[in-house]
């Protein structure tokens, strides 16, 4: 009884997985691979700054050369770097902001719970419930800024991440080399 | 034949799976705003349920219940429904990419459409023979796709109504689906 069960179900699953990868075959969308590896270097946290419904839709225009590499955000120096170096051609960086790496951080003394910044957070970074002062997990947190545009008392802010004991460093060293 | 047409027009109308039974609301609250869209969730809806019903009415009568293992049946018919919507989702892609970029993400989420599962299980509970199922499966899609179109319809022309503040959005697209919902009781005379 048990065994039947077991073999059937596991036939099963393997018979459709085989028909799925056969189709997945024979009606695959010769897609540009280029789109592939650009959504590749984007956040990927879709969170619609560049106008693009998706990062997918924002791999396309750069694929297709319509946008410049400088318009993901979240992604600021770093990603258009990486875009042009993908794309092979000269960025024009002068108009990113070189901005450290940032994240949202709530005021807990002006927060008032009203839970907007949480149902916009398109990677669920932020945790709370209504009346519940809010917080940001650091780690999941894209620096969208989507939080900091629907805060009625301007209590989200994306700030410079704090320095802790795993990410402190030394300063460059200043001043000539002897 | 009669047959049949009462069966199809018992299960898109009188029975009809989203104003009288309240399965596949996702869909209906979720993909109404555009009349493309809605077509589109329609017509992929209806392939996905008429051929999800074959399939789990195959799977109940040749595997599940000469093994005697009926426990497993909600297990196996997602299995399938999931692999009919995957299927579905690749022949959309390869043949129109138009509509599957109006899909979008809501072309996966038939997988989880509670009506793709609750007339397979509903077919199951009342013992239907093969071509009943189908007719059933048809029927319910088709009174799906009828009541998305009705309610996008609405919603498209609700879009330009002047709506009270504080009704205006997803609220008053509930009293309307409320509505219709009242009005499709009215087909209960026919049975």
């Amino acid at each position: 009884m048990l065994l039947s069960a077991i073999v059937s179900l596991t036939l099963l699953g393997t018979i459709l997985g085989l028909l799925l990868g056969l189709a997945a075959r024979y009606l695959k969308v010769e897609g540009n691979p280029l789109v592939a590896e650009l959504e590749q270097l984007l956040p990927g946290s879709q969170c619609g700054q560049c106008g693009f419904p998706g990062c997918i839709g924002a791999a396309q225009a750069l694929a297709e050369g319509s946008v410049s590499v400088t318009l993901c955000p979240p992604g600021g120096r770093a990603v258009a770097q990486l875009l042009a170096a993908k794309l092979g051609i000269e960025a024009d960086l002068s108009g990113v902001a070189d901005n450290v790496p940032r994240i949202a951080e709530i005021k807990e003394e002006i927060c008032i719970g009203c839970t907007r910044c949480f149902k916009v957070c398109p990677t669920d970074a932020i945790m709370g419930a209504a009346q519940q002062i809010h917080v940001v997990f650091r780690e999941a947190c894209t620096a969208c800024g989507k939080c900091e545009e629907v805060c009625p008392t301007e209590s989200v802010k994306l700030q410079p991440i704090p320095a802790t004991l795993q990410s402190w460093y030394w300063n460059k060293p200043t001043g000539a080399l002897a | 034949m009669s047959e049949y047409l009462l069966l199809l027009l018992g299960t898109a109308l009188v029975n009809n799976v989203v104003l009288v039974k309240f399965l596949g609301l996702c869909p209906f609250m979720g993909v109404s705003k555009k009349m493309d869209g809605a077509l589109g969730m329609s017509m992929a809806t209806t392939f996905v349920l008429t051929l999800a019903t074959a399939a789990t009415w195959m799977l109940e009568h040749w595997l599940l219940m000469p093994l005697g293992i009926q426990y497993l049946r909600i297990l196996a018919f997602i299995l399938t429904i999931a692999a009919v919507v995957q299927f579905t989702e690749m022949v959309i892609r390869k043949t129109s990419p138009g509509l599957y970029q109006v899909l979008g993400i809501y072309l996966p989420l038939i997988t989880t459409n509670c009506a793709v599962l609750g007339i397979a299980l509903l077919n199951v509970q009342e013992k239907n023979s093969f071509m009943h199922s189908l007719l059933y499966g048809f029927g319910s899609a088709l009174g799906f796709s009828l009541v998305m179109l009705l309610f996008t319809g609405l919603r498209v022309r609700l879009a330009l109504a002047q709506v009270p503040p504080a009704f205006s959005g997803a609220p008053i697209g509930f009293v309307v689906a409320g509505l219709l919902a009242l009005s499709f009781m009215g087909f209960a005379g026919l049975a």
